[in-house]
């Protein structure tokens, strides 16, 4: 394999507490040193990375691929160039494809899929219950020999608080982490936008706060209960944010994360009736938004995590509440945190943390740092360099964003997966 | 957005799909050309030759017999070629889109469109996706608007109060459901009304039902004291099975408009319902065919409404009005 040497970028590596100009030095897929020059270091590679940023390559907590099933609307193929363009190395795959991830077969078609696409980071979180229909379990330990890395319900109701609890022992039994996104299904009444101002001015079918909150509640006492890890994904609103603050308080063993779009969006900055800000957990309010960000940079939510859910144009032609929720959000994901830093909401190396150290952590995966020995995920970027989210520069096959036509600030440069390029 | 999508740069209306951003100038056009327009249904000959050789078509993806009915009278009072089309039963049904459905008609040569839709947001969206010179009415989406309804309610008190300004108006019953009270409420806050009053239990109102300018009533009896106009909202009967209701007696008995509780409203305080009425659930009969009602006025004014809303946005693409 090759050696590679990234030169006189500043790196930022959290997990180690580095942020200093310097080189870093690859050889055989790991990473060598990230200080002097080894012994008899002679690189096949050289990458300038003056004025540029070198951190570990971003761990995506939450993702929709689409494939299998849904390849109209994107493939592995189309949205693992996505992510690789956008400094991305590690993706985590819900389990609500067609078929669901729960059977071993699906999974291994994945990772299948995810080699022939040279992408083999992707890592799919199995469904809880068979078919994600709520009733009976899932066989997760066969799932996770399979190479499933957690378990979830994607946006799935689970039938009764029962099933659940025997689905959270389960899991626990065989030490693997739930990733939930707390949602009560009756609460949240097929609505498609958050309970306030903006949809009953519209007249949009709403969904409130307690519909998250609620069902975190429940959850976290069954945490308590079972024993059971629980990653909370995608949460949206400040008493969520609260919660999670009292149960890590009490010692519980959850973690949780923010999708970034929730950082930087409110229903107030939603066009009327357009279909690009339907998204699930719906937009909620400045004050929520405020709050997210607080607890990022107190370390409340560990993690942020790009919700990416690619559409076709179709699932976004209609009247609003019969369009399809979700944001392609990979390619957003760099320039949007680097607007965080911009705001003054998180330092650079604390934003970086909560993409690369902080969700290794929760996954329980040796990546997300620059330390000598572990594969050489890295994203280099330059942080002021400009570009237009536009049909030249998007990859994704899904251009449901809402900040089409806008130009972003920082783009990704070079991207190693394992000592090896896979975007420059 | 919404108020730049229906407006020419002139400030002109283009298309009419909801109240919200057009100002007291404009509401007031539309009104006085309704009002010439009322003087012609008593004449010999009903008809103007306004729109003559425009195609509109009505699509309705959603049942209505008043509404569709006084948009075709008042398309034919107008001279233009009109088409009814009932989707509810028709395309949709057989899995066609709802773009299709528009992209098809709009192949036939149709310069307008009036939609009425079971979802909030149809008509903006159709609104965005047809050709330039189709201007499109919105009759009804979801539980978001429905501006004519608005309008001919406003023609209709204009028509008996004169002034707008000194009244203060109830609108009693299923707020969170109805696209007819939201509208409602931003055309008369708009024509300067001293206040908008909404009446109905927590479960028949929005959340943050306050931030439309109204104020708000859980009872009945208090809410209705001074009020100058009444207006009834319809219960469906699903709200019974959706839990939002214990039964339509327990309903009327909280907020039905009964003979005893309209005495607590001005002596001259006038009934209105948007139709279609629920007789001994959300009105009382005698109320309903009593002296104080202008029901059935609202209906004939639906024409006129009509007729100069299609007049009036038409008139960009070049119309004799």
């Amino acid at each position: 394999m090759k050696r590679i040497q990234i030169n006189h970028g500043r790196i930022i590596d959290p997990a180690n507490g580095i942020d200093r100009i310097g080189n870093v030095y690859i050889a055989d897929g790991k990473i060598l040193s990230v200080a002097s020059r080894p012994d008899g270091f002679d690189a096949d590679i050289q990458i300038d990375a003056n004025e540029q940023i070198v951190c570990p390559g971003f761990i995506d907590l939450s993702t929709r691929l689409r494939e299998p099933g849904q390849s109209r609307k994107a493939t592995i193929k189309s949205e693992t160039l996505a992510a690789a363009s956008a400094g991305v190395t590690t993706l985590c795959l819900q389990p609500d494809t067609m078929p669901v991830i729960d059977a071993p077969a699906v999974a291994e078609l994945i990772k299948d899929l995810a080699e022939k696409a040279g992408y083999p980071q992707i890592h799919p979180i199995a469904a809880l219950t068979q078919k994600l229909e709520g009733t009976e379990l899932s066989a997760m330990l066969s799932l996770k020999q399979a190479g499933c890395i957690a378990v979830g319900h994607a946006n799935e109701p689970v039938k009764n608080l029962l099933i659940l609890r025997r689905a959270m022992e389960y899991a626990a039994s065989h030490d693997l982490l739930l990733m939930l996104r707390p949602n009560d299904y009756w609460l949240g009444n097929n609505g498609c936008a958050h309970e306030g101002a903006l949809a009953t001015r519209y007249g949009l079918p709403s969904i409130p706060e307690a519909a998250e909150t609620i069902a975190l509640s429940q959850c976290l006492e069954l945490a308590e209960l079972t024993g059971c890890r629980v990653h909370f994904g995608q949460l949206s609103c400040k008493r969520s944010v609260i919660k999670i603050q009292q149960a890590k308080n009490d010692g519980l063993r959850v973690t949780a994360n923010v999708a970034m779009h929730q950082l930087h969006l409110t229903e107030n900055d939603m066009t009327p009736f357009d279909s690009a800000y339907h998204v699930l957990p719906p937009l909620r309010t400045e004050d929520d938004k405020q709050y997210l960000r607080l607890g990022v940079a107190a370390g409340t939510l560990d993690g942020i995590c790009s919700d990416h859910q690619p559409h076709d144009l179709d699932a976004k032609l209609g009247a609003f509440p019969e369009t399809e929720p979700g944001i392609s959000a990979l390619e957003t994901l760099l320039p949007l945190l680097l607007k965080l830093v911009a705001d003054g909401a998180l330092t650079l190396p604390e934003g970086v943390a909560a993409l690369t150290s902080k969700p290794a952590e929760i996954l329980g995966l040796q990546r997300g740092a620059l330390t000598p020995g572990l594969p050489a995920d890295v994203c280099i970027f330059d942080p002021k360099a400009q570009w237009r989210v536009d049909a030249d520069h998007w990859r994704s096959q899904g251009a449901n964003t809402p900040y089409w036509g806008q130009t972003m600030q920082g783009l990704v440069t070079h991207t190693l997966q394992a000592g090896r390029v896979i975007h420059s | 957005m919404s108020a730049i999508l229906q407006l020419t740069p002139e400030g002109k209306l283009k298309h009419f799909l909801t109240i919200e951003g057009l100002d007291k100038s404009l509401l007031t056009e539309i009104l006085d050309l309704a009002e010439s327009f009322a003087g012609m249904s008593d004449q010999q000959v009903k008809k103007v030759p306004i729109l003559r050789g425009k195609t509109i078509v009505n699509l309705f993806f959603e049942n209505s017999t008043r509404t569709r009915t006084t948009f075709e009278l008042a398309a034919k009072r107008l001279s233009a070629d009109v088409l009814s089309i009932n989707i509810a039963t028709s395309a949709t049904s057989k899995g066609e889109s709802l773009l299709d459905t528009i992209r098809n008609l709009e192949a036939m040569f149709v310069d307008m469109f009036v939609v009425r839709h079971a979802l909030s947001g149809a008509a903006h969206f159709i609104a965005q996706q047809v050709a330039p010179h189709i201007s499109v009415i919105n009759a009804g989406d979801g539980q978001h608007a429905h501006p004519t309804q608005a309008m001919l309610d406003m023609f209709t008190i204009r028509q008996i109060k004169k002034d707008f300004a000194p009244l203060k108006v109830a609108i009693i019953g299923d707020i969170l459901h109805s696209r007819v009270a939201r509208s409602e409420i931003v055309a008369l806050n708009a024509l300067g009304v001293t206040e908008v009053r909404v009446i109905a239990p927590k479960t028949l109102l929005p959340a943050h039902v306050e931030t439309l300018g109204v104020k708000v009533f859980y009872n009945l009896n208090e809410g209705l004291k001074d009020v100058d106009v009444v207006m009834m909202l319809r219960l469906q009967k699903e709200r019974m099975s959706s839990a939002l209701l214990p039964s339509e007696s327990e309903y009327f008995k909280c907020f039905g408009l009964t003979e005893d509780k309209l005495k607590l409203a001005k002596p001259d305080a006038i009934v209105m319902h948007p139709g279609p009425i629920n007789r001994g659930v959300e009105i009382d009969s005698k109320v309903a065919d009593g002296p104080q009602s202008v029901i059935l006025k609202q209906v004939s004014n639906g024409i006129a409404i009509r007729m100069a809303v299609m007049a009036m946005a038409m008139q960009p693409q070049g119309t004799s009005a």
